[in-house]
């Protein structure tokens, strides 16, 4: 724990300007000076320690500008244009474009604006409260007052006075920058370069290994003094820094986005797209309480990813694979997704050898980052994945230099066999000894969704000759719960199945109520499927005792307390329509509505109120236990 | 209400037998239930029958050690005693003996020669028997001694199922003693003297123990305060005890404690003591909950959620000061730390103890003879145990922390 208090002292507290965060205005009458003493950079979409999730998450501000991005008019979205940086505000776009600071509108937006110049009044009444000139000076707010939205890339069509000064804030130009901007992108490179001369002595290896991932905007990269680096870490996502190897950190941070980026941070989002594999379209109709997740049209990614199969050399072939079935679904929970990742890794560092020149630990690192990265774009990752991930680049990192690669290679493949055997497996076995003394005879014991672990307790109850009853609560889209039936079903559990709408009338015959979960949280908060919270409210108001049942692997120190700031959004589509139920799917169209949003939650937070016990590999413990169990198990692992 | 729903009517239909459920019982399930109330109930009814009854050897502790009963419930805990008791203990002598074959030295003899001392916890008697166990073991390997220690526990455990603080302080013992680092020491002689010294130690912080708490409760009890207290808990008249000699002025109501009366033989020693002292009968808690400032309950068993279980009533008194905002303090030694968890009241195994109504009861009419409850930690203030006063979450951490 020391080491991470310290780390945070050291930071520099200029960070603080990076974040989601009104500063006071960089003076915009000065945009030269501004732009000499660098206005902290856009965050590099990598966090130092990209593994990590940070212990705590920043809620987004809404900014005016962003909700105007929402209501873009989908006339101004033209579909081969990828990222959509900041189609802002076409309005403002004309008057602001000689104000440094107040980024011009993004390449789509402007040029939607010289076009078609009635789709900046179409895109104002959509927002249905904003007026024509609230617009005006709702783009100008968070230009000034977010540090975050001032470095914003370029249109092309902008008047040069303006261009410069941007451009000499953007540190990575997009692939189609004009010409002009390299000019002084070799200057930067050449004060870079003079910087980096003065680092050398101090870090002799640091910057060598950084160029990983394949990727257009690479060559700037290693010429980045990390001073400027230090600038960018975010304060939390430093906490989490251990004090021995820092270069290696550095390396790891140029090539994973934060598990957990917020998407309403345009630059970040930004970086992120560059790099990424998986070509996604944003959702056009995004849902404004949950910009900050990301939020990408279903279906698009697969046949995109398919086609680049033979292009994408960097991803191994079992990597890919997981990757797919993370898309479209065919892998989900959290141990399997876990198992899967754990697997496929082990395949690649099988076939993994160290390129000249490169260390194993550092260069494996960061390969293992990439494909992080990869699976991050296929579906975000779960906290178990992420503890998975930590555990695994911590052993990487802790290998003894001596070892030659093979051993290593040998060590980590062992290493992860012991991961899945002792924390999923094991584990599990654990869970089901504890969570059987807690079935008696007669019960009437309710779940909810399929979890994996509760399913595992039912069946050996009933294999031990328990005479129970199970209760099988499901909701729509996903009706995971029928599987979960038809299993026990088949092992001649005797069973009810119902949806969770009647879940208050099914609760007076239940005794127990055993949920599962996807992760629990240091405050005890459980999060999991969504509609846990609403079964453990309902058992908790019904007096009937909650068991979740959760992996120790899972546990994370972060702290939640709502289910909004970090969650996974699903495809709107399966909530908008049922399927074989022609005559009740209105809203086949929706998707052009401006009024419309359909937040498909994948997840939400149960508080600890409403659990009575966590049944997990270090036994049964109450909900404000987790901290020691996450305390102990650091120690055990990797602390 | 459950039987109303249709998936039960579905269960009905699905198992014809259980027509006779009767609707106040917990269990939901028919089959079993009509098997276990059919079969435990009937005896019970007939107060001729009581020596049938089952009970807790506990309680029977408990009541040889300071009982103020009854004399006819004497008499029947006799009765008792003399026809499964007698049975039971030739059973463990037998089971002491015969079980550890050429050892020359039972555990449960031990224990209970320890046992005899009225102020000794069961616990502590247990702790000391183990030492002892150490002591006279001819074990010549670390395995052989640990294997030893784990019978004698065993047979410990299983000489008495109802007590929690037995089970707790041989599961402790066993922890803090096989998790030295005696185990690395090359030689034998040497790890088994440091198995005894530890062995040894913790034996004398648990006699110490109610000391500690004492010390340590002290700062809680205010001039003027009104305690109220719940049954005979020598930590809680130990604490009584120091706040009398360190002359603090408070007074105290002593709840009865039906069905032995453990109340009475509380107000006896606190008048001893000079302390005021109010008894009032059990449920006369809700209307003297106002003047009261703090109840102190000792606890059985103290367990992973960082609730209690403790003599029958402290449930309903807790939930009683909890809705009046008054403090409850609870007393336990840290041997008494249980890795249960129980979820509601029957989710325990039961301690059961003859009631006396003192008129026959009729034969229809189901007595309920469980001993003890269940108070969840959030009806708890805080805890005074000698490692400090935790509140009750502390205590899974610290269960987790030694068992881990």
């Amino acid at each position: 724990m020391e080491p991470r208090r310290t780390s945070r002292a050291v930071i520099d507290p200029k960070v603080r300007q990076v974040g989601f965060f009104t500063a006071t205005p960089p003076p915009p009458p000065d945009p030269i000076r501004s732009s000499s003493t660098s206005p902290p950079p856009p965050l590099i979409n990598i966090s130092p320690s990209g593994n990590s999730l940070s212990p705590v998450m920043i809620p987004p501000p809404r900014h005016p500008s962003d909700s105007l991005v929402l209501r873009r008019p989908p006339s101004s979205l033209d579909s081969d244009f990828y990222p959509p940086p900041s189609p802002t505000t076409t309005a403002s776009a004309g008057d602001m474009s000689d104000d440094i600071i107040v980024s011009p509108p993004g390449k789509a937006g402007g040029r939607a604006s010289l076009k078609n110049p009635q789709s900046a009044a179409a895109s104002v009444p959509s927002g249905g409260f904003v007026t024509a000139g609230l617009v005006k000076v709702a783009s100008s707010v968070p230009a000034t007052g977010l540090t975050t939205v001032s470095v914003v890339n370029l249109p092309p069509g902008i008047s040069a006075g303006g261009a410069v000064s941007v451009e000499v804030q953007n540190e990575r130009p997009v692939s189609s920058k004009p010409l002009k901007e390299k000019t002084s992108k070799a200057e930067r490179r050449a004060l870079q370069e003079a910087q980096r001369a003065a680092k050398a002595a101090a870090k002799v290896e640091g910057s060598k290994t950084s160029i990983v991932a394949s990727s257009n905007a690479k060559p700037t990269k290693p010429a980045k003094p990390p001073s400027q680096k230090n600038d960018n870490v975010t304060i939390v996502a430093a906490s989490e820094k251990k004090g021995g190897d820092r270069p290696l950190e550095k390396d790891r941070k140029k090539d994973v986005p934060h598990p957990r980026m917020q998407y309403d941070d345009k630059s970040r989002v930004e970086k992120a797209k560059r790099r990424s594999v998986v070509k996604q379209t944003e959702a056009r109709n995004r849902v404004e309480l949950f910009r900050h997740l990301p939020q990408y049209e279903h279906g698009t990614q697969l046949p995109d990813l398919q086609s680049k199969f033979f292009e994408l050399d960097t991803v191994h072939p079992a990597v890919y694979k997981v990757g797919l079935q993370y898309l479209n679904g065919d892998l989900c929970g959290g141990n399997a997704r876990c198992i899967a990742m754990l697997q496929a890794f082990q395949e690649a560092i099988k076939d993994y050898s160290t390129p000249p020149e490169k260390t194993l630990t550092r260069d494996l690192t960061a390969k293992i980052s990439s494909y992080v990265s990869f699976f991050i774009e296929c579906r975000p990752l779960s906290i178990s994945m992420g503890n998975a991930i930590r555990f695994l680049k911590n052993r990487i990192a802790k290998l003894p230099i001596t070892l030659t690669e093979s051993e290593a290679k040998a060590t980590i493949q062992s290493d992860i066999d012991l991961f899945i055997n002792e924390k999923i497996i094991i584990a599990d076995k654990v869970i089901v000894k504890h969570a059987v003394t807690k079935i008696r005879d007669g019960d009437v014991l309710l779940t909810y969704g399929s979890s994996s672990a509760v399913e595992m307790i039912l069946l050996h109850a009933h294999e031990l000759g328990k005479q129970f009853r199970v209760v099988v609560v499901d909701s729509r889209p996903k009706l995971e719960g029928k599987l979960l039936l038809r299993r026990l079903v088949e092992k001649g559990v005797n069973c009810t199945y119902t949806h969770i709408n009647a879940i208050s009338y099914i609760l007076h015959e239940v005794t127990r109520v055993f949920l599962g979960a996807s992760s629990v949280l240091s405050n005890g908060t459980v999060y999991s499927r969504v509609g846990t919270a609403c079964v453990a409210m309902v058992a908790h108001a019904f007096r009937v005792p909650v068991l979740v049942c959760c992996e120790a692997y899972k546990f994370h120190e972060r702290v939640q307390l709502d289910s909004i700031c970090s969650n996974e959004l699903g495809d709107p589509n399966v909530i908008s329509k049922v399927s074989g139920r022609e005559d009740i799917n209105y809203l086949d169209g929706w998707a052009n509505s401006q009024n419309l949003q359909l937040p498909n939650l994948i997840y939400d937070a149960t508080p600890s109120d409403y659990v009575s016990m966590i049944i997990t590999d270090y036994g049964m413990v109450p909900p404000t236990s987790v901290p020691v169990i996450v305390r102990e198990y650091r120690r055990e692992h990797w602390m | 209400m459950w039987w109303r729903s249709a998936s039960f009517v579905l269960d009905n239909s699905r198992n014809p037998v259980n027509d006779n459920v009767p609707p106040k019982s917990i269990t939901i399930s028919p089959p079993p239930l009509t098997d276990s109330t059919a079969a435990a109930a009937p005896p019970l009814q007939n107060p001729n029958f009581n020596r049938n009854m089952p009970m807790s050897a506990y309680y029977q502790t408990r009541a040889a050690h300071h009982g103020v009963v009854t004399s006819d419930w004497l008499s029947q805990a006799q009765e008792a005693a003399a026809a499964t008791g007698a049975v039971d203990g030739q059973e463990d002598r037998s089971d002491g003996g015969g079980g550890t074959g050429g050892r020359a030295f039972g555990v449960i003899d031990e224990f209970n020669r320890w046992r005899k001392q009225p102020d000794l916890a069961e616990a502590v008697a247990a702790i000391r028997a183990l030492a002892a166990v150490i002591g006279n073991s001819e074990a010549n390997t670390m395995m052989e001694l640990e294997i030893e220690l784990k019978k004698a526990s065993d047979s410990l455990k299983s000489w008495d199922t109802t007590s929690i603080s037995l089970t707790a302080g041989c599961d402790l013992f066993m922890r803090y003693v096989t998790r030295t680092s005696a185990l690395e020491y090359e030689d034998f002689n040497s790890a088994k003297s440091r198995l005894i010294e530890r062995a040894e130690k913790f034996g004398e912080i648990s006699c110490k123990a109610r000391r500690i708490i004492a010390m340590l409760s002290q700062d809680f009890i205010f001039d003027g305060c009104t305690i109220l207290v719940h049954g005979f808990s020598r930590v809680v008249l130990e604490v009584l005890k120091t706040a009398a000699q360190n002359k603090k002025l408070f007074r105290v109501f002593c709840t009865e404690g039906r069905p032995d009366r453990t109340g009475l033989r509380l107000s006896n020693e606190l008048a001893k003591l000079d302390v005021p002292v109010k008894l009032l009968i059990d449920s006369a808690v809700a209307y003297t909950m106002d003047e009261v400032d703090m109840v102190f309950v000792g606890a059985d068993g103290v367990v992973e959620s960082g609730g209690i279980i403790n003599m029958m009533g402290t449930y309903q008194i807790a939930l009683v000061a909890h809705s009046m905002n008054k403090p409850v303090y609870v007393a336990a030694e840290s041997y008494k730390f249980a890795r249960l968890y129980p979820l509601d009241q029957k989710d325990m195994s039961p301690a059961l103890r003859p009631i006396d109504f003192g008129v026959p009861i009729p034969s229809k009419v189901e007595v309920e003879t469980s001993a003890r409850d269940y108070t969840p930690p959030q009806y708890l203030t805080l805890l005074f145990t000698d490692l400090g006063v935790l509140t009750p979450s502390v205590v899974s951490d610290e269960l987790i922390q030694l068992y881990l």
